[in-house]
């Protein structure tokens, strides 16, 4: 059962094959199996047992939403009502959200089953789930691994076949690269697409909350209950959601591919390039034109993201005060020291580090040196895009500039840690919609390709994802151990 | 030496919407505490805020109304503090594009009309309140204000004195509720005043280093405080001393300024726009609506009732100063048909100096302007005299009924019938032989006796014209 997609099993509840409470059941012990590959920070099996029986009963009745009772799980950013939403953090370990995310509310009207809360890097600072209060995930694939971040429990929960989907967010990367590590499908919106309501703000004018699952398919049936104008979020944008499963089989004859010279220069593992490569033959094969293009910023995506997202998390994290709710300190003396300590003793090293930076940035005297000319070069960077999405249908190129480091690894190095997110950070500047999609494996770590399209593209991006994994077949292998 | 004191406020109004500047919650005053906070206000993980527009209306209102450029494009900005009464750890203000520009007001002083500089207005969320008290040692936080929308007016530092700083407060407090933006109450803390104050030897261009007086929330108190922290700079200066940057606070118990933060300790607030938060755009059609609904401002009606009404300047000035004021006094002309001048005077005598005595405003007026109507009219057809409608005045403010109803009742109306007066008169005339004889010898004082004592007989009833006409007419020398 757990090896079904997630329309398989939509599909399924329909025909009566099984009921959700069985299917939940299973799920539930499944996470239950591998709780040692730490996805899950919280399993609500009462609520999801009690929900299942609901969804049973609605879609024994009919006329029910079309992902009633299937089972998920919402990256543990999203604010679920009555349930714990630590973000990751030490800090809101103890908060318990009186409030649903949008997110959260259109999946619960949509008859989806939660079954939890996934780890997640704390406040979505990371791209190894390692800054996590409650540890580091393991990637099923190779459990020496990480999964990636920040939406690391999710993508390992999605590949270990612990759940058919999961909701994630993407400030830099943080829903493709995890997806391409675990080698599952993942979809970052359009900024905007998507409300941020209730998803717990890192880069306020960066994160998009997106859909990761196995396949395509799966994630434009997310996307479709995900996506829409929130009168509650400003930056969302009040604009048609088409149907995103409408396009899926559209011929890709004819399709412009655009290829980013500067995606392809030296720094690319040559083991990657020719992952990449393969994968980019089986489009041309399908038709598809491949064109190069230059995007001669994109060198600074790294530096310009790492003033703007550590600037806004600055101020967005400055709530958690230890006055109203989240983790106090004990027996504080003063006012000074309830925040000193209380934010001191509950956020992590990593976290602590972008609100530094960020505070610098905004100060007095660095303002205009950081911050503004961050800025200008985010116009510029969305401005290459532009151009190249003038010439070309959708772009191409790796999530990751390698597979799944070693746990560990890469945690001294705060550097070293940023640059896994070279190919993923200039997408989210220019707030465009992109794909990770399971492309081959190195070392039997999985790869993904990128496919980046234009904005409010998602549909395109879908049917070009859609059409690669009718020919390959890389999205359905599971782990070992996982079958 | 000759001292010019130099001063410039920042007057923050409470903008008079029924719900918060981002979210949906109320802003009444007085509820119990953070009932009126939702989960924006509260700064909860996740929440966003979303602004309402009418406080958008209600600035651009302002802007017009002080002859002030309008951004085409106003941006929110994030002022970055932590205080446990400012939930995100963040003020939602305006820092490089207010929505208000450059604009003016004019002020009088002494009769002389200065025209004082705003620098800009901007809109910003209040903050909650800090309770120190009751909490035995720990402090109690009420977030119901949070959120509630202000516009933070700043002027130019173009004040010479206190005289003309309050001048110039009572203009914008006078303003605000014109424009009907803000309920301008003081003690509810609706309109606060910041003032920043310098002095600079007389004739000398450079302003002198300042100091920023937080938290003066009456005319009586900014107009105290002023002049207390003048004296404290001349007292340095003249000793050798200089004065340094800083923020300090009047004490109002003690009259004194003091010390609060120099400004090495000030923040460094951090400003930066507010990414949750698109730019908000004025459109030409907002300007034309706003601008057909602003109402006649107080300086363009004093001029007309000058014109109109031919009323003194401080007579029109006075019945200007608020837009129920200045509808009370039109109404009352429209519907006594009586004068102008008879009305102004009814109306800035007696009225208002009821009304001051008892702190009402002119809404909570025990007498409308159809009673009080009611009263001129029967003046002006001699039903009563003068000081009969005084009477009918004072019964009229401890009852419902009306000046006739009043009159008929209490048998207060004037005797015209000059038989009935005549046979008072000639009963005066027969009762006082000693005084007609001093009248008839020339002494004319004496023939005021005759009408006080007629008035009396008459318990002020007879009518003063035909008493005075009878006894010219029975005394004739």
């Amino acid at each position: 059962m757990h090896t079904k997609t997630l329309a398989q099993i939509a599909q399924g509840l329909r025909a009566g094959d099984y009921s959700s409470q069985e299917l939940t059941e299973s799920y539930l012990a499944r996470i239950k199996q591998h709780q040692d590959l730490n996805s899950f920070i919280t399993v609500t099996e009462h609520q999801a047992i009690a929900a299942a029986k609901q969804a049973d009963a609605m879609l024994a009745a009919g006329d029910a939403p079309f992902l009633t009772g299937v089972p998920m799980a919402h990256k543990d950013i999203f604010c679920t009502l009555g349930v714990k939403t630590s973000c990751g953090s030490k800090m809101l370990d103890n908060f318990i959200s009186p409030y649903n995310a949008t997110v959260v509310e259109k999946f619960n009207a949509a008859g989806a089953v939660s079954l939890g809360k996934l780890n997640m890097d704390e406040f979505a600072m990371g791209s190894s789930n390692e800054t996590s209060f409650y540890g580091t995930v393991k990637n099923p694939w190779a459990t020496h691994c990480v999964p990636g971040g920040s939406s690391g429990g999710s993508a390992a929960a999605v590949a270990a076949r612990l759940i058919p989907g999961a909701t994630g967010t993407d400030t830099g990367g943080s829903i493709r690269q995890p997806a391409a590590l675990c080698g599952i499908t993942g979809l970052k919106p359009t900024y905007g697409r998507v409300s941020r309501y209730g998803m717990i703000a890192y880069a306020s004018s960066l994160d998009q909350g997106g859909p990761m699952a196995q396949t395509a398919e799966d994630t434009a049936l997310m996307l479709q209950v995900m996506a829409g104008f929130d009168s509650q979020d400003s930056t969302s944008v009040d604009c048609a959601v088409p149907d995103y499963s409408a396009d899926l089989n559209n011929s890709l004859t004819g399709l412009k591919i655009g290829l980013p010279k500067e995606f392809f220069d030296e720094a690319l593992n040559s083991e990657m390039a020719a992952s990449i490569d393969t994968a980019i033959n089986e489009y041309r094969k399908m038709g598809a034109e491949i064109v190069e293009v230059s995007m001669p910023n994109l060198k600074l995506a790294i530096p310009s993201y790492y003033v703007i997202a550590p600037a806004e998390c600055s101020a967005n994290l400055s709530r958690l005060d230890g006055v109203r709710y989240g983790y106090r300190c004990e027996n504080p003396t003063d006012l000074n020291d309830l925040y000193i300590r209380s934010r001191g003793e509950a956020f992590g090293t990593e976290v602590k580090r972008r609100i530094l930076v960020g505070t610098y940035a905004l100060s007095e005297g660095y303002y205009d040196a950081y911050y503004i000319k961050a800025q200008k070069i985010r116009r510029l960077i969305s401005d290459d895009f532009k151009q190249a999405l003038e010439q070309v249908d959708v772009i191409m190129g790796p999530v990751s500039p390698t597979p799944a480091f070693g746990i560990g690894e890469k945690t001294d190095d705060p550097i070293e840690m940023y640059l896994a997110d070279i190919y993923t950070i200039a997408i989210n500047l220019a707030g465009l919609p992109a794909m990770s999609v399971p492309a081959g494996f190195i070392d039997n770590k999985p790869v993904g390709l990128q496919i980046i399209g234009n904005y409010f593209d998602e549909a395109k991006l879908l049917n070009v994802a859609h059409q690669y994994q009718q020919v390959t077949d890389w999205h359905q292998q599971t782990p070992k151990g996982f079958e | 030496m000759q001292w010019e004191t130099v001063i410039g406020l920042e007057i923050h109004t409470q903008l008079a919407t029924k719900s918060k500047i981002f979210s949906g919650a109320a802003t009444a005053y007085g509820a119990e505490p953070n009932t009126q906070a939702c989960a924006v206000d509260l700064g909860l993980p996740g929440v966003l805020p979303v602004l309402n527009e009418e406080v958008v209306r209600m600035a651009v209102k302002f802007g017009f109304a002080i002859d002030a450029e309008v951004a085409d494009v106003s941006v929110f900005a994030r002022k970055n503090y932590f205080y446990p009464d400012s939930p995100k750890g963040y003020q939602i203000s305006q820092m490089d594009h207010p929505i208000v520009g450059i604009g003016h007001m004019d002020i009088e002083v002494d009769g002389i009309t200065k025209r004082i500089g705003v620098t800009r207005a901007h809109l910003e969320e209040d903050a909650g309140k800090s309770l120190h008290e009751d909490f035995h040692g720990l402090t109690g936080i009420d977030l119901n204000r949070a959120g509630t929308p202000l516009l933070e007016i700043v002027s130019e530092p173009d004040m010479r004195s206190a005289k003309e700083a309050i001048a110039y407060m009572r203009k914008i407090h006078e303003l605000v509720q014109y424009l009907e933006i803000s309920d301008g109450n003081m003690q509810e803390g609706s309109f606060r005043c910041d003032a920043n104050v310098s002095i600079r030897p007389k004739g000398q261009e450079e302003y002198g280093t300042r100091t920023e007086l937080k938290n003066i929330n009456s005319f009586k108190f900014v107009e105290k405080a002023i002049n207390i922290e003048v004296e404290r700079q001349i007292e340095i200066i003249e000793n050798g001393g200089k004065i340094t940057q800083e923020t300090r606070l009047y004490d109002a118990d003690k009259n004194e300024t003091r010390s609060m933060r120099s400004k090495e300790e000030a923040n460094d607030y951090r400003y930066f726009p507010d990414p949750d938060l698109l730019p908000v755009i004025i459109s030409d059609e907002l300007r034309t609506q706003v601008r057909a609904d602003l109402p006649e401002l107080p300086q363009i009606k004093r001029q007309r009732f000058i014109a109109e009404y031919q009323l003194d300047a401080e007579t029109a000035g006075i019945l200007s100063s608020t837009k129920q004021l200045a509808h009370y006094f039109e109404a009352l002309v429209k519907s006594s048909g009586c004068d102008a001048k008879t009305c102004s005077n009814w109306v800035t005598g007696d009225l208002l100096g009821v009304l001051n005595k008892q702190s009402l405003d002119i809404a909570q007026s025990p007498i409308s302007y159809e009673r009080l109507a009611g009263l001129l009219q029967r003046i002006a057809d001699n039903t009563i005299s003068g000081k009969i409608a005084k009477q009918v005045f004072e019964a009229m403010l401890n009852s419902e009924d009306d000046a006739d109803a009043i009159i008929e009742s209490q048998g207060l109306k004037q005797i015209t019938d000059s038989g009935a007066i005549e046979a008072i008169i000639d009963k005066i005339i027969a009762d006082n032989p000693a005084q007609v004889e001093q009248y008839l010898n020339g002494k004319d004082k004496v023939f005021g006796f005759f009408v006080g004592q007629t008035m009396k007989a008459s318990q002020g009833k007879a009518n003063p014209g035909e008493v005075n006409k009878i006894l010219q007419g029975k005394l004739k020398r």
